[in-house]
């Protein structure tokens, strides 16, 4: 086992992935000459050349266009959106082409492509370029959404997502890249939609994913002073959604608490709670709590937008509240 | 052209240019977050295009917008107060380097999605030709931009309408790291112009006096009614596309050889040499320039940052 950054992991898992089948090529703004604007992609365009790492015009709808029908005739495309902000301008092949042409034409098309998207907020980029609309693409049957966190996991999801024959969205998170972590040695597969306990406690079942998992972590570690036992569940994916982990979690726990990088309204949180009161409504002994954005567009300032980002003394404040 | 004229244009160039080396200071310094577009190779456009402006006239931009900031209008005190993310800033601090605007100046923004602002320029101009006012919008954009859906949709549309834009698109032969040949299906952006049958010229975006001859006649042009009219700006950015870009994908002999074709210097020459003004009635304003910007410097740092509950305004129109 190595320890190695996030960035790190998903370079390997693109190169491995290249390396392995020649069918799969990325395409997207800066992957090549430059080298991915966050640098994921350094190095692949000269092992890989023009042809398996493609820099396109700025032209969002035509990347991911692009990827669909190259992913129909048998290729494996890896779509980049430079920031998940820019996937808006694709939406309607994110959402309302790649995920339904497998089924609205009986089953006859496969779309095996991924798309990989850097999302989040806290680097100062303003309204349009700080988002976590994670959900908004979770909300598309067909479509299946991965949001990794750790090294480990963006590796394994990455090979699996590359591997799919389903259309995958790659959420990273622009402030997770430098975050190290062991990542098993040789081949790492991680199922997609398979949720995981990150840490194991009793009092509380903490659900979360992607950033806020490093911030549910250090919230833990906090409460852990105070005897307070948290257990962190992982989604790891979106869509599928797998509440395993987080049932029984909770029916040892009987409290929870979501905690989400983007705005509460119609967010995992609603989405996780409701399913709460649908499938372990006995087991509830104090209201289910959320942890998440401000619902504001996120501003330029420092200081408000650390504001309205969800920060660890959030997370430990809605813990002791259950409580 | 009066003196006056030629010492203002070659003061708001210098202008950009000292606001911005102070910009980079402050965002090494870790003052100003984000992402900082620099203009600095590119102040003769917007600086020729608002000199032959009419108040009327909108303008509206992308996130490179601290030039066009500068040349409406608004001071290095507000320029600089919003990079600093503080309440002064003419966005009140939640807007940044990408998001600088001015309904007073008829500026109606810098816009951080490429090519996005370019459908809103045609709205811009459509409520001018709707209420029968004889404004143009003038909607400046990067080579990059011209790739992008958006694009194609808003120039045709202009098009169709018959709406009073000015397109410019300012050439400064990359897109990020992307050269035109790599990224364009024709070398010429204007040549994109002539798949929607509208005029277009292009000119030398270095000359800051070429670009105000050509959007002048530009202007005269749309505003007689006869639809939009596309500009195509040859210029050159000295600095990386934002802070802290490698800019593997340029020669450093490339980038001299355009900063031997620097606008400013151009201009100072072809005052002089014309005997327009002395070059130290150009060294005065060098000097004041310096005093300007050193003084908005301490103006944005001693200026307050937001107030808490500003994070929960502007979301909505408040109710009258
Ligand atoms: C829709 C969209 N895609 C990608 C980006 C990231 N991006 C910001 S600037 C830029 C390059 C734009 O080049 P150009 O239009 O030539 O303008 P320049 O930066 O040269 O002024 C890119 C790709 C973005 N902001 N919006
Ligand atoms: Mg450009």
């Amino acid at each position: 086992m190595a320890a190695i950054t996030v960035r790190q992991a998903i370079s390997d898992a693109l190169r491995e992935e290249m390396e392995r089948d020649e069918n799969v090529f990325i395409l997207g703004e800066e992957v090549g000459v430059w080298g991915g604007t966050y640098a994921v992609t350094r190095g692949f365009h000269d092992q890989f050349g023009d042809k398996r790492i493609k820099d396109t015009p700025i032209a969002e709808a035509a990347i991911i266009g692009a990827a669909i029908g190259a992913a129909l005739t048998g290729l494996r495309p890896i779509a980049e959106m430079m920031t998940i902000n820019f996937a808006f301008s694709a939406f309607d092949h994110i959402v309302n082409e790649a995920p339904k042409l497998h089924y609205m034409f009986g089953g006859q098309f496969r779309v095996p492509m991924v798309i990989r998207a850097v999302g989040g907020g806290g680097r100062q980029l303003g309204a349009t370029h700080s988002q976590t609309p994670d959900v908004i693409f979770a909300h598309f049957p067909g479509l299946k959404v991965v949001a990794p966190a750790t090294p480990a996991d963006s590796k394994g999801l990455l090979k699996t997502a590359i591997r799919s024959d389903d259309p995958v969205l790659f959420i990273e998170h622009s402030t997770l890249y430098q975050w190290r972590g062991e990542v098993p040695d040789g081949e790492h597969l991680v199922e997609i939609g398979v949720s995981k306990v990150q840490r194991p406690g009793k009092h509380v079942t903490l659900v979360t994913y992607s950033k806020m998992l490093q911030l549910s972590m250090e919230a833990a570690d906090q409460l852990a002073k105070e005897g307070i036992e948290v257990e962190i569940v992982d989604l790891r994916s979106l869509r599928p959604l797998d509440m395993g982990p987080v049932l029984e979690s909770f029916k040892k726990t009987n409290r929870c608490v979501i905690v989400e990088e983007g705005w509460r309204s119609f967010g995992v949180g609603a989405e996780v709670a409701a399913r709460l009161y649908e499938e372990a409504f006995d087991y509830i002994d104090a209201p289910i709590k959320r942890v998440a954005q401000k619902e504001v567009p996120l501003p330029y300032n420092r200081e408000l937008e650390q504001m309205a980002l969800p920060q660890v003394k959030d997370i430990i404040a809605a813990v002791k509240e259950v409580l | 052209m009066k003196k006056e004229d030629y010492l203002d244009l070659y003061r708001q160039m210098v202008l950009i240019r000292r606001v911005e080396e102070q910009a980079a200071i402050l965002y090494q310094e870790g003052k100003v977050g984000g992402f900082l577009h620099l203009y600095i190779g590119q102040e003769a456009v917007s600086t020729g295009l608002v000199a032959a402006r009419l108040p009327q006239d909108r303008f509206i931009t992308a996130y490179r917008d601290h030039g066009l900031a500068l040349n409406v209008g608004l001071t290095a005190n507000q320029v600089l107060a919003e990079l600093l993310g503080k309440a002064t800033g003419m966005s009140k601090g939640k807007g940044g380097s990408m998001h600088m605007a001015s309904v007073e100046h008829n500026f109606w923004g810098g816009h951080a999605i490429v090519g996005a602002h370019l459908p809103i320029a045609a709205g811009l101009a459509l409520g001018d030709q709707y209420a029968g006012r004889d404004g143009v919008t003038v909607c400046m954009f990067g080579d990059g931009a011209t790739n992008i859906g958006y694009f194609h949709e808003a120039v045709n549309l202009s098009k169709v309408w018959k709406l009073p834009v000015l397109w410019v698109c300012e050439n400064n032969q990359y897109g990020m790291g992307t050269t035109i040949d790599r990224a364009s299906a024709v070398s010429e952006i204007r040549q994109k112009a002539e798949g929607y049958l509208i005029p277009n010229s292009r000119v030398d975006g270095m000359d800051v006096l070429a670009v105000k001859d050509a959007a002048a006649e530009a202007l005269a042009y749309v505003r007689a009614g006869n639809g939009p009219y596309f500009l195509e700006a040859i210029t050159y950015r000295f600095q990386g596309h934002s802070m802290g870009d490698p800019e593997r994908y340029r020669k450093p002999e490339e980038i001299k050889k355009w900063q031997e074709n620097d606008p400013i210097g151009i201009f100072r020459k072809a005052i002089t040499a014309g005997k327009k003004a002395t070059a130290k009635e150009l060294d005065a304003i060098d000097a004041a320039v310096i005093e300007e910007v050193a003084a908005a410097v301490k103006f944005a740092e001693e200026s307050p940052n937001p107030a808490p509950e500003a994070l929960f305004t502007d979301i909505y129109v408040e109710a009258a």
